[in-house]
């Protein structure tokens, strides 16, 4: 008998061995595929990164044409600016000045820059075109402004850094084939020299592109063209996101979830909830046209009518996250809290709000930032229009960040919009990145706090 | 009493002389029965419940009578499907009325739970609460007062006087329950609910608890439900015995485990049913 219950566990001892190494196999093979998995995705990650990178990072500089420019009289034909003490009144004294400035806006500016490229190339021999397409079209602008700004700089000579053109800043960077025949070049031979002999000379340098941040975008003067407008509008559609979304969004999710009866109806709107969730969003663009434009008359292409459509977006991501940080929150807390006395109302706001704040917060950042990259609905609401402004209210005309990437990157000027598409890209994800890190900070140091 | 004391006392008391001076009973409670959706868990209960003394509900699990318990300062609202039947009276006045409110209610009656379940704040805020939500503090030095003075009905004074600006639930399994006890306390109720609010501690935390709860009966009138007979032996005046949703007995402790006049409460009191 004993022998043989001896022998049944030798026998059951044998069989477990047996299955061992099926196990240990298992788990390893497991282990590997998901070793795999992570490579591979780090490898994709990897890959975009160097990409947008790679292609982003030079055009955050650019090349700039630092010359001596003269303020000639010759030129610059409008006279001395009006002074005040010369008019009896500030509404003649104001008609004067916009008298001046508009003499300012007929002088050709673009000579003084010719003067100045001559002057530090003596021996050249070119068009006046040949020089004009070496600087930017706004370069002329430039001269303009800080004359207007001070016009004691009349016959005073100047080092002024002016914009080089996108072909000039092409040709340099050899973002276009330098070895294609001069028909199928952007520049003539003679610019072409004179790029490459300012840059040996260190007239042209590669300077950070400031304006990349400063301006809005532009056709004419496509070197100068920035993101500051549509960085604005993305700015104030964020603000309506945050400003409707988070109330509506939590104060609809502590309702169902600590106050409203559970029947089949609350059960309709949670389903309804999470579905919304999982619409296209493209669908809530044709909303935001048929509703807030057609039928509530906001302008279109205004930051006010994309926040609108993006708070609609973002409310489910807001809703659920918050319902499921709510749930978290242990019954024992509510008891205690109702068997003080403390009524619903007080409970919640009291007890259970406070910590569910981080998940809250988390929730919002996250939406916040998913309606960040968003395009599609924002072209359906004609935000995908050219704006050369930065919008100085919600309600104006303007551009938001992904639209923008999205309008370069199909910009005619392939080899100097490409470079300006994934720059782009880099400022949309460095703010999603700085957005998602304080969610992570906030959350980390709220749960800490607890 | 100090902590040191109360430590020092044994585990294990013999059965207490039953309170001579017999209490007049305030809180009735009339053939309550509880529903959960279909299911009924609790059939017909009648029970008096004598004022400043300690009442306990023995009984196996799911036999009713921490659902009982709860029907008493009506935290049976807050499930979802309850519904309860017959009347619990306080003064004569039914506590089940429509135009009792049942924030007043739990102030009158207030209750310390199975796991201790302090608010992540800080000790003194934890015992403020009360007070403050119920307007009972005039001014800052009064509610430092009702927070001090609860402290020390509590029994935890002593351990928490230099720290009570730390977080309660940074303090033991026992002091968080004495804590919760406290809190309790604070809002000056007449009756304080106890549903088995030792079975998370230990037996020396569970002995200061008991000690505490003997102190606590001179001024409330406590009910407590317990697993443990012992705890039930040691503590209450009063006993009820519940099974499968029924009241089966209640009477003077010492009668219910010397001298049970049902078969079922001898049998679960020598540990045949349970």
């Amino acid at each position: 008998m004993s022998d043989m219950s001896q022998s049944a566990a030798l026998d059951r001892r044998e069989r477990v061995r047996n299955g061992l190494s099926r196990r240990h196999r298992g788990e390893a093979i497991f282990r590997g595929i998901g070793i795999a998995a992570i490579a591979i995705a780090l490898a994709l990650v990897g890959t975009l990164f160097w990409q947008v990178l790679s292609k982003g990072l030079p055009a955050f500089t650019q090349a700039t044409l630092h010359l001596d420019v003269t303020f000639d009289e010759d030129v610059i034909t409008a006279g001395p600016a009006p002074l005040r003490s010369d008019y009896a009144s500030a509404a003649q004294y104001e008609a004067a000045f916009l008298d001046w400035r508009r003499a300012l806006a007929g002088i050709n500016w673009a000579a003084l820059i010719e003067q100045a490229v001559r002057a530090e190339m003596p021996e050249l021999d070119a068009e006046a075109s040949d020089i004009r397409r070496l600087v930017d079209n706004n370069a002329g602008l430039t001269l303009r402004q800080m004359y207007q700004d001070d016009p004691a700089l009349l016959n005073q000579t100047l080092n002024v850094a002016l914009l080089g053109s996108a072909d000039t800043d092409n040709w340099l960077k050899g973002t276009i084939d330098r070895s294609l025949p001069d028909a199928r070049q952007q520049l003539s031979a003679v610019t072409r020299a004179i790029a490459d002999r300012f840059a040996a000379d260190g007239v042209i340098s590669m300077d950070f592109a400031w304006h990349i941040f400063t301006n809005t975008d532009s056709r004419t003067a496509p070197a100068s063209a920035g993101l500051a407008g549509a960085f604005v509008g993305s700015l104030y559609m964020m603000l309506v996101v945050v400003v409707l979304a988070v109330p509506i969004g939590v104060a609809s999710a502590i309702y169902l979830e600590e106050f409203a009866p559970k029947n089949r109806f609350t059960d309709l709107i949670e389903v309804n909830i999470n579905n919304l969730a999982a619409v296209p969003s493209i669908v809530f663009g044709l909303l935001g046209a048929a509703v807030f434009i057609n039928y509530f008359r906001l302008p279109i292409s205004a930051p006010i009518v994309g926040g609108l459509v993006l708070t609609l977006m973002t409310l489910p991501t807001i809703i659920i996250a918050t319902r499921s940080s709510l749930r978290q929150v242990s019954p024992s807390l509510r008891q205690a809290a109702l068997g003080l006395g403390a009524s619903r109302t007080q409970m919640v706001f009291h007890h259970v709000l406070p910590l569910t704040l981080p998940g809250i917060l988390t929730a919002t950042i996250i939406g916040v930032a998913q309606a960040l990259g968003e395009t599609a609905p924002l072209l359906l609401i004609g935000m995908n229009a050219f704006v050369a402004n930065i919008p100085g209210t919600p309600l104006d005309q303007s551009s938001a960040l992904p639209v923008q990437i999205y309008l370069w990157q199909g910009n005619e000027n392939r080899n100097f919009f490409e470079a300006r598409t994934s720059a782009a890209i880099l400022v949309l994800l460095g703010l999603m990145i700085t957005l998602n890190a304080i969610a992570i900070f906030l959350r980390t140091r709220l749960e800490r706090n607890k | 009493m100090s902590a040191t004391e109360t430590q020092a006392s044994p585990v294990h008391q013999t059965v207490r002389t039953p309170d001579p001076n017999a209490h007049p009973a305030r809180l009735k409670a009339d053939a309550v029965s509880v529903f959960y959706g279909e299911k009924q868990a609790l059939f017909d209960v009648s029970i008096d419940l004598p004022e400043k003394s300690v009442s306990a509900f023995i009984g196996p699990s799911g036999c009713g009578k921490s659902t009982f318990l709860r029907c008493i300062n009506r935290m049976n609202d807050t499930i979802e499907g309850a519904r309860v039947a017959g009347k619990i009276t306080l003064d004569d006045h039914n506590l089940y009325d429509q135009s009792l409110d049942v924030v007043e209610l739990r102030a009158r009656i207030g209750m310390v739970f199975q796991k201790p379940n302090p608010f992540p704040k800080s000790i003194f805020e934890n015992v403020a609460y009360g007070p403050k939500i119920h307007g009972l503090a005039r001014s800052k030095a009064d509610l430092e007062e009702i927070v001090i003075t609860s402290l020390q009905k509590a029994g935890l004074f002593e351990e928490v006087k230099d720290r009570l600006h730390q977080p309660g639930t940074g303090l033991s399994g026992g002091q968080q329950q004495r804590l919760c006890i406290a809190r309790a306390i604070a809002v000056g109720p007449e009756v304080i609910l106890m549903d088995e609010p030792c079975s998370a501690l230990d037996p020396i935390a569970t002995a200061i608890i008991e000690e505490l709860i003997d102190e606590l009966r001179s001024n409330y009138t406590i009910i407590i439900v317990t697993h443990s007979m012992q705890q039930a032996a040691r503590v209450s005046q009063k006993t009820a015995f519940f099974h499968l949703g029924k009241l089966i007995e209640e009477g003077p402790t010492e009668e219910i485990f010397t001298n049970p006049r049902e078969k079922r409460t001898q049998d679960y009191i020598t540990g045949r049913i349970g």
